[in-house]
């Protein structure tokens, strides 16, 4: 059987090489894309990142990548998976740098607010658990319970509850995934969170 | 709920795992890469790689075997020995590493910290300390690249840290490495209401309920060589760490 061909953005914030390394482990094909011209509409794309949400949003339009990534969406519906940072992009702002993002997903990405918990450590950084609260081809609510590792200071706020993939609970409940038609995001690394990473990973290949 | 990391310390001696006893007497463990691969099948939350050797001999990381370790490495992985720039820090950034740990260049000099945190993130930024207790039991900063201690107060240069942008402070208790003795839990109670970051405590753990206690004391983290490398009085060499469930029972 052919390996299925993943292409990860490569458009200068954060490390890829453990999300390539993570696909080829769950029996893809990574190819790193840093140049518009260069995305095939038609296969799955993951789009990574780490960083500040403003030097992520100017990166990715200054490459040219916003209108390709449109077609590839929207018109193509190819499956599409935001990690981390690139989930955040695909709202419509950020507190963060007041930054304006992609707009795939009606919402917002708030900071983790130390006026409701002043002993909430800032950034929420290790392994918790999620409640899957659709099922969806990445996961199902009936699946036993998974972990995986979180490092982040904002979270994003679905303006409609139907987008909402996974919850976690960090001071308040805060969205941890989320997922609309073909479009699906997390906020966990997913290629770090070892066998429950590898499940999301081997699902996106297969959808 | 957000769960407290155990994290297994492995260390780099040329190509090879070794284990010491007080910083001393390096035992051999086994291949690296095969090592991380047994964690990984264990699903532990977080590796914490340490090359004993760069900093004492001046050298660099040894980037092709970092690299070749990272992309084993299906879970965060921290590494430290040897780094003295930003650029540095970018190559292993770029190999897959997503946290470094810094001590010789950041007893030397803060600034490297608030480089590289300003760059990456603070949360990319570990500053570990090296702990020792003199005759008289006052705690010193101590530098394996001099082999000696430091004169400086060590819960203010944990403070200077994370002032300068460091997302973590890594303490290790030099009397107790190795040991499985039991932790020197005074020195979490010390420092954990000095410091607004995550605190790991490393040194002497030999038991679930050292590990427990030292959470309870203020650890938001504990790491430990011995206690996942060894196994009973003669130390063979034998790859654990606790499953989930007796994790998960520990921190009800």
């Amino acid at each position: 059987m052919q390996k299925q061909t993943v292409q990860i953005l490569d458009y200068g914030v954060g490390n890829l090489s453990s999300v390539c390394n993570m696909i080829s482990k769950c029996g893809g094909k990574p190819v790193l894309v840093s140049k518009a011209g260069d995305l095939n509409l038609h296969e799955k794309i993951i789009l990574p990142g780490v960083g500040h949400y403003c030097i992520g949003i100017d990166n990715l339009k200054s490459r040219g990548f916003e209108d390709v990534l449109r077609e590839a969406v929207f018109v193509n519906k190819v499956p599409f998976l935001g990690i981390c940072l690139g989930m955040q992009l695909l709202f419509d702002s950020s507190e963060e740098g007041n930054g304006v993002g992609l707009g795939f997903i009606a919402g917002e990405v708030k900071r983790f607010s130390a006026q409701d918990y002043p002993n909430l450590k800032v950034p929420h950084m290790g392994w918790n658990t999620v409640k899957v609260r659709k099922p969806c081809a990445l996961a199902k609510p009936e699946d036993e319970e998974m972990r995986f590792y979180f490092v982040h200071s904002y979270y994003v706020s679905c303006q409609n509850e139907e987008d909402i993939l996974m919850t976690t609970t960090y001071g308040n409940e805060f969205v941890s995934a989320v997922n609309k038609d073909n479009i699906y995001g997390a906020q966990f690394h997913p290629e770090k969170s070892h066998r429950f990473g590898i499940g999301i990973f081997t699902n996106f290949i297969k959808i | 709920m957000l769960q407290n990391r155990i994290i297994p310390v492995l260390l780099l001696e040329d190509e090879g795992l070794v284990k010491t006893r007080k910083f001393k007497d390096p035992k051999y463990i086994g291949d690296p890469v095969n090592t991380v691969r047994i964690f990984n099948t264990k699903e532990v939350d977080e590796i914490f790689l340490v090359d004993i050797h760069a900093s004492k001999n001046n050298t660099s990381p040894n980037f092709g075997l970092i690299n070749e370790i990272a992309s084993e490495c299906f879970m965060p992985l921290c590494y430290g020995g040897g780094i003295r720039s930003l650029e540095d820090a970018e190559r292993l950034f770029s190999t897959g590493v997503e946290k470094i740990s810094i001590q010789s260049s950041a007893l030397k000099d803060l600034s490297i910290v608030n480089q590289i945190a300003s760059k990456f993130g603070a949360q990319a930024v570990v500053v570990s300390l090296d702990l020792k207790r003199d005759f008289f039991g006052k705690v010193k900063l101590y530098s394996s690249a001099s082999k000696g201690t430091v004169n400086k107060d060590w819960i203010g240069f944990a403070k200077a840290a994370v002032d300068e942008g460091a997302g973590e402070i890594f303490i290790n208790s030099v009397e107790k490495d190795g040991t499985l003795s039991g932790p020197d839990i005074q020195l979490v109670y010390d420092i954990a209401g000095s410091i607004s970051t995550p605190l790991t405590y490393a040194g002497g753990v030999s038991s679930l309920e050292d590990i427990k206690n030292l959470i309870n004391a203020g650890a938001s983290a504990v790491a430990a060589g011995a206690f996942f490398v060894f196994n009973g009085p003669n130390r063979a060499v034998l790859i654990s760490y606790p499953r989930y469930a007796e994790i998960k029972k520990l921190f009800i």
